[in-house]
């Protein structure tokens, strides 16, 4: 299975180019909340992105109807779908968290009112399938459609579905991706949990971190069978070489201590690629901030890598963008595939003084090293977990 | 390919907690009480709106007994009984041993909207005193979650959103994991509660459609017993088809439904000439009943309820096959075909 076509949309960025330059010159990119009133939250910031203009070819109409979630993922999808040079019938997996929540935030606002003017039209629009159905229409994709919400584990899943349904014959190519965009209740959610960093600058295994900041933005890719590739003489950017799914039963928001479904899930997909983890060149890691995610991920990787742990290196790319929920681990599945073509990876920044559970070669900074292989992290509220690995090298 | 079976059923109705319930209300042709939701608007107008509810549950031995199930929202407690009617207590037992790998894929369509309404409506009175507890349950996959820690089970768990055909989705995902080993049992449930907010928003769609809320649950395995799944084509999405009659045309084309006399067609009809156009498209003169006309729209949950409420058919004997159809509002439409 081999990567055709990749596209972002991120608070770092619009874009392959943008991101990766980021990445790569170590840029975070938070700023204050103007999306909604946030003067009354402890934290007050997040990776807010710039939403894209309409792309040509998009009708006015429908990109009026899209909320800001949907406009990114079709920016990325788009992206994607260009570089790989393909359309028309293909399933198409994407995940996401909150969907179009703010326009479920706006229908609850006018009900309470009493107001039914428009009302229609918000809970139409509302609904992340009708949303997804006229974002393919718009791009010219069949489907049929799939929608994960495996909460921040879902863009993970997503690409994950996509590797499997190529794996066992049932389609040449697929459409895979997450998204969210940023929506008020999600934020004060988290804010309520406190689990975002008062700072706004979260820390991904810095000793004193203290909670994430949240991101928002889309990644997606074209997903191909090498064979159907190879026949229309596409460009690949990288084989998928595995992926694993568990879910841990511990609790609802927190992860089991010792990072008991992350270890499965890495075990499963480093067993699937063929691999052994010192073969891994670089972990993106969930790394989201907080004082038990990051931890447990910690103890996780030190337990599957044993004494190759020193060796491997780790990041956390929500240090500069934040955590994009439902679109993260498509997001940095993305920013995994710019460290293969590159050659580079991206820092963990803000650290000031690393967590005493990290045995592994944290990157604090940007790095140019030989990336073949590269692993990523999804881990959500409600135990889902998911591993996937590129590697660089598309078999001859 | 293996033969993928169904081995269990669970229903949670308005007509009551359990399959029992359900199918007496079926066969009577009854419809359970209707309700209303009745609420205030800021400028003091009083808006009332007719429900079907689930009756409160009386009988705790409907429930799985779990911490987690303490805070739950009524959806993730419907999805509970659901499960756990269809894979019968041993079988739980078992799950809980670690002796069976469960699967669990949730489908819906509205999710945990009661806990994320009240939150919401929290957030906009005093956001920096807003409700800890609530929030976890608003995420779409809390009732999987539940569904997957009650079983103690670390195998595969998805929660899939689409709109009223997306179980077959579920069942399509849950038939790949069995095929692939990733599971030994899959249970896809499809759970859904009604409050004012959802309930409202259904009346600007037709205000002949009766809300309603619920869970099914179908156990699916590889070579076991009961019915067999015979066909689960892709859903037909309407990017690729926007015809509404001409994607149920297709999607029937590919189920390959015998109009013979022994298959029984659940179909998704709500009793709005506008919506049951695809389905009254179909020439068919077997048998064939409509569940959402007795049982209303309970949105992500009424296509489970018409599989359960078919293979229920098929276990009793009343048919040699079923065929199971849902018209999606703004998706897609799915369907699948079952043998006895």
């Amino acid at each position: 299975m081999v990567i055709t076509g990749a596209g972002i949309v991120t608070s770092m960025g619009l874009g392959m180019s943008e991101n990766a330059a980021g990445f790569r010159e170590g840029r975070t990119a938070f700023r204050e909340v103007d999306l909604f009133d946030v003067s009354q939250q402890r934290t007050k910031s997040a990776g807010q992105a710039v939403l894209p203009e309409k792309p040509p070819g998009v009708g006015a109409r429908a990109w009026e109807r899209m909320d800001r979630g949907t406009r990114f993922a079709l920016v990325a999808a788009r992206e994607a779908l260009d570089e790989a040079g393909v359309s028309g019938a293909m399933p198409v997996v994407i995940g996401t968290s909150a969907g179009a929540m703010p326009i479920g935030e706006d229908f609850y606002r006018h009900a309470i009112a009493g107001e039914r003017l428009g009302q229609f039209r918000r809970v139409e629009c509302y609904q992340p399938q009708g949303q997804l159905t006229r974002m393919m229409a718009e791009l010219g994709v069949a489907g049929p459609l799939r929608i994960i919400s495996n909460a921040c584990a879902s863009g993970a899943n997503a690409i994950g579905h996509a590797f499997q349904m190529i794996r066992e014959g049932k389609a040449d190519r697929v459409l895979a991706g997450g998204y969210d965009g940023l929506a008020q209740l999600v934020f004060a959610g988290f804010d309520s949990l406190q689990a975002l960093s008062p700072s706004g600058v979260p820390r991904p295994f810095d000793a004193a971190r203290d909670g994430l900041a949240i991101g928002e933005g889309a990644g997606f890719v074209v997903v191909e069978s090498l064979e159907a590739a190879r026949e229309r003489g596409a460009r690949m950017r990288a084989s998928v070489l595995g992926y694993g799914a568990a879910t841990d039963i511990h609790h609802l928001t927190q992860p089991h201590p010792e990072g008991d479904a992350a270890l499965l899930t890495m075990t499963e997909a480093t067993r699937m690629a063929g691999l052994e983890p010192e073969q891994i060149d670089y972990i993106n890691s969930h790394g989201t901030g907080t004082p038990l995610n990051d931890v447990a991920e910690a103890g996780a990787v030190r337990r599957w890598a044993g004494d190759a742990a020193g060796k491997i290196r780790l990041s956390s790319t929500k240090s500069s963008i934040g955590h994009l929920l439902g679109g993260a681990g498509a997001v940095e599945s993305v920013i995994c595939l710019m460290t293969l073509e590159g050659q580079w990876l991206p820092g963990s920044l803000g650290v000031r003084e690393v967590d005493p559970a990290v045995t592994f070669d944290l990157v604090r900074e940007p790095r140019e090293v030989e990336v073949r292989h590269a692993l990523t992290n999804s881990f959500g509220f409600g135990g889902a977990n998911a591993t996937l690995i590129f590697g660089r090298e598309v078999p001859a | 390919m293996s033969r993928i079976t169904a081995s269990g059923i669970g229903a949670v109705s308005p007509a009551g907690w359990g399959l029992e319930p359900m199918m007496a209300a079926l066969d009577a042709n009854q419809r359970p009480e209707v309700g209303e939701f009745e609420r205030t608007t800021t400028g003091g107008e009083v808006v009332r709106t007719p429900v079907l509810r689930v009756p409160k549950l009386e009988d705790r031995s409907k429930l799985p007994r779990d911490p987690r199930l303490r805070r739950a929202s009524a959806v993730g407690k419907f999805a509970a009984a659901a499960m756990y009617e269809a894979l019968g207590v041993e079988r739980f037992e078992a799950v809980k041993a670690g002796d069976l790998r469960l699967g669990v894929v949730c489908t819906m369509m509205n999710g945990c909207v009661n806990y994320s309404n009240r939150f919401y409506g929290e957030v906009l009175e005093a956001p920096a005193t807003a409700s800890p507890i609530l929030f976890p349950e608003t995420v779409y996959n809390a009732p999987s979650s539940h569904l997957s820690a009650v079983a103690h089970s670390h195998a595969p768990n998805d929660t899939l959103v689409g709109d009223g055909a997306e179980f077959f989705t579920g069942l399509e995902l849950a038939a790949e994991w069995l095929e692939r080993g990733d599971c030994d049992l899959c249970v896809v449930v499809s759970p859904e509660e009604a409050d004012w907010l959802s309930a409202e928003a259904m009346g600007y769609y037709s205000s002949r459609m009766l809300p309603a809320e619920g869970a099914a649950a179908v156990v699916l395995e590889k070579d076991g017993a009961g019915p067999q799944l015979m066909a689960v084509p892709d859903s037909v999405n309407y990017a690729g088809e926007s015809d509404r009659v001409a994607a149920f045309a297709r999607l029937w084309q590919e189920l390959e439904a015998e109009d013979d006399g022994a298959t029984v067609w659940a179909d998704g009809r709500v009793g709005v000439g506008r919506f049951d156009l695809p389905e009254n498209s179909v020439s068919w003169s077997g048998p064939r009943f409509s569940l959402r006309r007795v049982l209303g729209e309970s949105l992500g949950a009424s296509a489970g309820l018409q599989t359960v409420a078919a293979l229920a058919r098929l276990n009793r004997s009343d048919a040699g096959s079923a065929i199971v159809t849902s018209v999606g509002g703004n998706e897609a439409v799915g369907g699948a075909r079952w043998s006895r």
